[in-house]
């Protein structure tokens, strides 16, 4: 019952306070504010290292109901920095489950606050822009924590990666085995290959179900770390590059731009997330920040060639700019001109028009803004990673 | 993509009366539809046999066919209208059934008709189990094990290959009727014949039982570029074995993982590609297995339907509305998400609230039915509630379902407790066998197993019910524990106080956990007005604890929500935002039930209508999802909240509106009128006290005399010797029923004293607080409906009624002429000017039925409700005006006179209702009518002559009248001679007969040919075996006695069986054979609404 937890409050660096009950790890923790309207894939969301420095409102009322399953996690640890909940679940219920959220935010030392009026919350984000906020269960003094939150940094402009990206090269051998997800929109035959592709993965903070889902595409994947310079991929001969997903603001990961440059036409690159934010300011494309993001399972995107429609997952505050005038005009497909060649606008987002996937005229690349390996959400963009492989296979043949 | 431009005439066929299984989900889809795609300019044609629907109103179609649901009618429709296009996924299991007819029987080819929605072959292979299993198989998805058979010799092999426990489902059924689970080879025997027959097509799946596997249902949707969506994912809290409508279900779904989610997904949609619906919306049901996570497919619907309904309310997503613009060329990214306004319809609904669907059953009314629940449905209603959690819900849907029951109440006498101390030994087995049997209580018996001790593990283990349920369960009793141990601070027998140590914070909690007022007060000892003065004194200074709204708004507030879908909770932030126009609150009729169905929605929709067009601000109020008030676009402001005091008041308080209507949801706000009148809230029309002076037995007999009108003799006992008196002064037969039940609840007729006897000792209880009322029964009376409508001034008589049936059937069960065809001027004279009276008396403002009893001349005045009627949209569309609007807009202060209406003329048409009933589905006994209202729904027949319309009402109900072939009579004595007439009338039109040995010597006697047949206790071949070999094609069956009653109760119950027409009056055995000279005089024809009524 309530009156056998401990208090806690959540203050945002605005004024606005939302007192709850202490979920999760004891202590104090900071970060931007965000909110993700998914209804399941909690344990997929809190292991995405994109959600280092940010806490997350799950707008989904009942969060932990099914526990915690060794193949949901998306990396090797929890990243989000803090979890703000309607109601977390004691108990529970799932043939898969080993541990209870509340054990494994512990174990993870994620703070928590369960109890809070999460579509308040998120009305609030809405109307005001996501913001800093902090959740303490030590502090009782809310103007003391808003002052708090007045003091975290802000995320534009700061480098996120170099947390959360793998120290030394690794391979990368598992797929996604029973989950397997088989390409059911759009899917074109995928013929065989003698050879296996090498992929070399830049990891920004890349989650597993893309490394997964290569796998099962037939690649040979080895992850680099985010500071891998051009020479060194070029050194390892791959197939194919894809610059993955990760958490902050592209601007920050400046260091990263000159290597991609260097990269781009020279072998078939996909840029994911973060991964295609960074290759949009290789390309000399604007980045920007949107007002509270896009983070859901939930989301639909347009193949602006096919004028079909894919709900897709996605997590992301930033996003690659252009002018309002290059989304959908009937049929035929805008390009942005770039230091190297045209770029086809292929997808954007169909509820606010946001440019959500590109791709090079005159060099290989493939980019998308939203998460085509899922987890958590729906697999409609799955065969994106079959596109790639072929996109390996033409260039191949060139 | 632009709408399609190759066809342009559309027709639409409904799902016919409501029955188990097929309520109002289906007006709601339909009306949807009909809008839909008048908006886009299509010339819409539409068949249903329901008048009380809203898409029958002539302003929704242009083409309004209120007609029987037969192949001849449809041909009939095909050949004046000659549509284009049909669309036949909005009609339900009726719909899609006769459209597979209507294909293989080469009509749609014949007129050159196209299927939009879904085609033949799609329909056919997600309804032909066989080809759907073949086509699961070919996607790489489990379907149960099973084999169709069309023999009892193939079941044998089938259950070799599938073993007990095992599904026995016939094809082509709605509801999953005839379905059942087989646990020996006797059930299974029995279950398999029942099947065969049950079966439109004489065929039966024998299907591996899931027993205890979770079920989940997916509504899926798709366009023609291919897009496809799954609006939400419903969870059932019931584990298969018990029919999904039967089930307790939740969303979003609560137990499963992404993955798995994920993994459901990608099945719906392979699954909807290759059965083919190429456009619109589909219903998916699985099965998990919860120890491994293995998935199989159950079953799917390609059309709209119940769930998709309770879909459509639970996210804001209208899926029929949206299946319409579909299936006429848009893609989902075209239409735009009426909700936000700024997004499309192309994506997922996410939900940041918990939805719960609660089933309302009605077995009480059906003595001998078996309770059981399985695999065929038996509910006839349902409640849904919104809450910002599971606990919330559950405690606002069981609210919602108006059983008396304020909250998780014990049954057992364990309220307050957990664990119990001391152990309630001799408890717990009696609760444990009450878990381990699904009913409809079963719900309050798991709260009273954690009461009287039972692990979650335990009852898990017995329920099959996932822990994550059971433990939401274990939490609120607890809480309820916690609560009931502040009761011993309340001040020494003073329930208007509160406990005084009562710590505000458990009860702004309570509230969180979505408490009653009511259970709070029964759980701390105090009453719920004391208990809410102080809450909110409270709630003031603690900021905390104080009811607010949120928007149902599809995408969690990730968007704004334009429009106020409303449901209550207690959270930081209120998002009602009042208007300050003038505006009137209607309450809706709450869940469907027994006696309280979709008239009373149509009503509440045709108010809503009304203040739109006078341009007043409408907010609605109500619980059922499957109706159409609840859409979001009726009424300017939606509420879907429980209609309780509490709920109502608070809901008053935030919005002050104008006035509250509580003329038009039946007895759902009528009981709430006074409370509400005492809390100070303006109640438009007819005052609360004529309301009372109407219903209270005593204030009505004053009225009745000081009107010099006739009332039936009458007296209320209150002992067993009081009532043989007052019987024996009146004279038998008498009716009898309990003062303290509503709608004819165990209303009966009493032939003789041993009767009277038995029927207190073993039915009711009597007592002086619990008195008997026994009025009179006037044996072989007329019974007459009226609805009138006052402006306090001038009353018009719009309808008048001629009961079929004699006086003593309920008017809700009974067959009614409009206008009468056997009733003399004088006596329609005397009931007009009656009810004239008695409007003027009580000064209606509104809507007023009365029901009159004619004997020998005599016009009796048996009951008047001051209210919108049962009957309101049947008259309304008989007489081509529709009432309820114009009720609504007399209750804002508009006179007959300045709106136009008077008194109806004489019409050159016939309109006959008749009523459908549930017995079979129920496994009735009886369906001997009698008192107590027992139909689910009811169905017009309208032509230029009775006869006709008798007829068509008739086939409407699914009892097609025959036209030659042998007739049975077994009539009691005093209906000899009548039936001597008419039997006489059937020889001449060519009909064979039989009766019972002493209806036939009584025939013979007077000159009529007729062959004898055995009764049962006669030997055999008896009457039974003849109706079941289908040598009889119509059974003429009246009683006197109740000897009789039970004697005669196979023929009735065994003719309902085989489809075979039967009548259990005189005079209903009249109006067919009046019936059947018209069918045979000339040939059917059909006319629309628009031509019976022009403008």
């Amino acid at each position: 019952m309530m009156s056998s937890f401990q208090p806690a409050i959540l203050a945002l660096s605005d004024g606005t306070i939302f007192r709850g009950r202490a979920l999760g790890y004891y202590g104090e923790a900071t970060g931007e504010v965000v909110f993700n309207t998914a209804m399941t894939g909690y344990q997929e969301i809190l292991t995405d290292p994109s959600y280092y420095g940010q806490m997350v409102v799950m707008t989904c009322p009942h969060i932990g109901n099914y526990g915690i399953a060794e193949d949901d996690a998306e990396s090797r640890r929890a990243w989000a920095g803090g979890f703000i909940l309607k109601e977390a679940t004691k108990q529970p219920s799932n043939w898969r489950a080993t541990h209870s959220l509340h054990d494994y935010l512990i174990e993870h030392r994620i703070v928590g606050i369960e109890g809070i009026d999460t579509r308040a919350l998120t009305r609030h984000l809405r109307d005001h822009g996501s913001q800093n906020g902090i959740i303490s269960h030590l502090e009782s003094d809310p103007a003391v924590l808003v002052e708090k939150a007045k003091l975290v940094p802000p995320i534009i402009d700061r480098d996120l990666v170099s947390d959360v990206t793998c120290p030394e090269p690794y391979y990368w051998k598992e797929g996604t085995g029973t989950w397997t997800i088989e390409p059911q929109t759009f899917a074109s035959p995928i013929k065989p290959r003698a050879s296996a592709y090498q992929i070399a993965v830049v990891d920004f903070g890349v989650k597993q179900n893309i490394l997964r889902l290569l796998v099962d595409a037939g690649c040979d994947v080895t992850v680099v770390p985010a500071t891998t310079s051009a020479e060194n991929i070029r050194a390892m001969n791959p197939d194919g590059i894809v610059l993955s997903n990760g958490p902050g603001d592209p601007q920050g990961v400046r260091h990263a731009v000159p290597e991609i440059q260097k990269l781009i036409g020279w072998r078939p690159i996909l840029g994911i997330c973060l991964g295609h934010q960074i290759l949009g300011i290789a390309l000399n494309l604007q980045t920007y920040k949107l007002p509270f993001g896009h983070h859901g399972a939930n989301h639909p995107v347009m193949d602006l060639r096919t004028q079909k429609v894919e709900i897709t997952s996605q997590n992301h505050n930033f996003a690659v700019g252009a002018s309002e005038d290059c989304i959908r005009t009937d049929g035929t497909p805008v390009t942005l001109s770039t230091p190297f060649g045209p770029f086809q606008i292929t997808h954007a987002s169909l509820n606010d028009d946001c440019i959500e996937g590109m791709t090079g005229v005159d060099v290989p690349v493939l980019s998308f803004q939203y998460h085509p390996e899922a987890s958590p959400g729906p697999h409609d963009s799955s065969y994106l990673f079959h596109q790639f492989t072929q996109l390996m296979d033409t260039t191949h043949a060139m | 993509m632009p709408k399609r431009e190759d066809f342009h005439r559309i027709m639409l066929i409904g799902s016919g009366p409501i029955v188990i299984g097929q309520a109002c989900e289906f007006d709601y889809s339909g009306t949807q539809a009909c809008k839909a795609l008048k908006e886009e300019g299509y010339f819409i044609i539409l068949l249903n046999s329901n008048p009380a629907t809203v898409m029958t109103d002539p302003e929704l179609a242009d083409r309004t066919y209120v007609e029987p649901i037969t192949i001849e009618v449809v041909e009939r429709i095909f050949e004046r209208e000659r549509p284009d296009a049909l669309l036949p996924t909005m009609g339900g299991q009726t719909a899609l059934n006769i459209t597979v007819e209507l294909h293989q029987k080469g009509i749609l080819q014949k007129y050159g008709i196209q299927l939009i929605g879904a085609s033949f072959e799609a329909i056919n292979k997600a309804e032909d189990r066989e080809a759907f299993k073949c086509a699961m198989q070919r996607i790489g998805l489990v379907t149960p094990e099973s084999q169709r058979i069309r023999s009892r010799d193939e079941a044998g092999g089938a259950i070799k290959l599938v073993g007990f426990p095992a599904i026995v489902r016939p094809s082509f059924t709605l509801g999953g009727a005839g379905g059942n689970i087989a646990y020996n080879q006797e059930e299974f025997d029995s279950f398999v014949d029942w099947a065969l027959t049950i079966s439109p097509v004489g065929e039966a799946l024998i299907e591996r039982s899931l027993i205890g596997w979770k079920e989940f249902e997916l509504e899926v949707m798709r366009d023609r570029k291919d897009n496809v969506v799954i609006v939400c994912p419903i969870e059932n809290v019931d584990a298969m074995g018990i029919h999904t409508g039967d089930s307790i279900t939740v969303a979003p779904a609560m137990t499963l993982t992404d993955k798995e989610y994920q993994q459901m997904r990608d099945a719906a949609i392979r699954i909807i590609r290759e059965i083919g619906v190429d456009t619109g919306g589909s219903n998916i049901q699985f099965g998990v297995d919860p120890q491994t996570g293995e998935q199989v497919v159950i079953e799917m619907n390609p059309r709209v339907s119940r769930s998709s309904a309770l879909a459509s309310k639970a996210t804001g997503f209208p899926i029929a509305k949206i299946a319409a613009k579909l299936a006429v060329g848009y893609t989902l990214d075209e239409i735009p998400n009426d909700i936000t306004q700024v997004t499309k319809a192309s994506f997922e609904p996410t939900i940041d609230y918990v939805v719960l669907k609660i089933p309302r059953f009605a077995f009480e009314k059906f003595d001998g039915a078996n309770p059981t629940l399985t695999t065929h449905m038996k509910s006839v209603g349902e409640t849904m509630a919104l809450g910002r959690t599971f606990q919330e819900a559950l405690q606002k849907a069981i609210r919602s379902l108006e059983i008396d029951r304020c909250g998780l109440v014990s049954l057992w006498k364990l309220d307050g407790h957990m664990n119990a101390h001391p152990p309630q030994t001799e408890l717990v087995e009696p609760i444990r066998q009450a878990i381990c049997h699904p009913h409809p209580d079963r719900l309050w018996h798991l709260a009273d197993g954690f009461r009287a001790g039972l692990s979650l593990e335990d009852i898990s283990t017995f329920t099959h019910i996932d822990p994550w349920f059971l433990a939401q369960i274990q939490e609120l009793v607890q809480f309820e524990a916690d609560v009931a141990s502040h009761k011993n601070g309340v001040i020494a027998d003073d329930s208007s106080l509160v406990p005084s140590r009562l710590p505000y914070t458990l009860i702004a909690e309570a509230k969180e956990r979505g408490f009653s007022d009511e259970r709070l007060g029964q759980l701390l000892g105090c009453s719920d007005t004391a208990l809410r003065t102080w809450r909110k004194t409270q709630s003031e200074d603690a900021n905390q604890g104080m009811v607010t709204y949120a928007r149902v708004d599809t995408c969690a507030a990730e968007f704004e929500a334009m429009t106020p879908y409303l449901y209550s909770t207690y959270g930081q932030a209120c998002e009602a935002q009042p208007t300050s126009k003038k505006k009137v609150v209607i309450l809706g009729g709450g869940p469907n039930r027994i006696g309280q169905g979709i008239e009373f929605d149509y009503c509440c929709v045709h108010a809503a209508l009304a203040l739109r067009e006078l341009e007043v601000e409408t907010i609605m109020v109500n619980c059922n999802p499957e109706t159409v008030s609840t859409d979001y676009d009726i009424s300017d402001r939606l509420y879907f909240e429980p209609l309780t005091e509490e709920d109502v008041l608070n809901i008053i308080e935030k919005e002050r509106p104008f006035g509250v209507v509580v003329q038009f949801g039946g007895q759902t706000p009528l009981k709430l009128a006074l409370p509400l009148y005492r809390a100070g809230v303006p109640i438009l029309g007819t005052s609360p006290d004529s309301i009372d002076r109407a219903e209270d037995r005593e204030r009505f007999s004053e009225l009745i005399i000081k009107l010099g009108l006739m009332q039936p003799k009458n007296g209320t006992a209150r002992s067993e010797k009081e009532a043989r008196d007052i019987a024996h002064s009146i004279g038998y037969p008498v009716i009898v029923r309990p003062s303290y039940v509503l709608g004819g609840r165990a209303m009966q007729i009493m032939y003789d004293e041993p009767t009277l006897i038995q029927y207190i000792e073993t039915k009711i209880r009597l007592s002086p607080q619990h008195p008997l009322l026994i009025d009179q029964y006037l044996m072989d009376a007329i019974e007459v409906d009226v609805d009138a409508i006052s402006d306090g001034d001038q009353t018009i008589v719009a309808g008048i009624m001629q009961h079929v049936e004699n006086a003593g059937i309920h008017s809700g069960d009974s067959a009614c002429s409009l206008p009468p065809y056997s009733l003399d001027a004088l006596v329609i004279q005397c009931i007009q000017q009656s009810t004239i009276a008695l409007a003027q008396e009580l000064q209606v403002v509104g809507l007023m039925n009365v029901q009159f009893a004619v004997q020998q001349g005599t016009v009796y005045v048996l009951e008047v409700n001051p209210r919108g009627s049962r009957t309101i949209p049947f008259v309304s569309k008989a007489i081509g005006t529709p009432l309820a609007k114009v009720a609504m807009k007399i209750m804002l202060g508009k006179s007959l006179s300045e709106l136009g209406i008077s008194q109806p003329e004489t019409f050159n048409h016939m309109a006959v209702k008749e009523a459908v009933f549930p017995f079979s589905k129920l496994g009735s006994p009886d369906v001997l009518l009698g008192p107590e209202m027992r139909s689910t729904g009811e169905v017009m027949g309208i032509d230029r002559d009775f006869g006709w319309a008798f007829a068509k009402s008739q086939a409407a109900a699914g009892m097609a009248l025959p036209c030659e072939g042998t007739i049975l009579l077994s009539v009691k004595d005093r209906d000899k001679p009548a039936a001597a007439d008419l039997a006489y009338r059937l020889r001449r039109l060519g009909f064979q007969l039989q009766a019972t040995s002493g209806t036939a010597t009584y025939l013979r006697e007077h000159g009529c040919e007729v062959t004898t047949v055995n009764k049962v206790k006669e030997g055999r071949p008896h009457i039974v075996d003849h109706i079941k070999n289908q040598q009889v094609h119509l059974v003429i069956n009246t009683i006197g006695t109740a000897l009789s009653e039970e004697d005669s109760a196979p023929i009735r119950r065994e003719s309902l069986y085989a489809g075979i027409s039967y009548f259990t009056t005189m005079q209903g055995a009249w109006a067919a054979v009046l019936g059947i000279e018209a069918t045979l005089c000339h040939s059917l024809t059909v006319q629309t609404l628009q031509e019976y009524h022009p403008a």
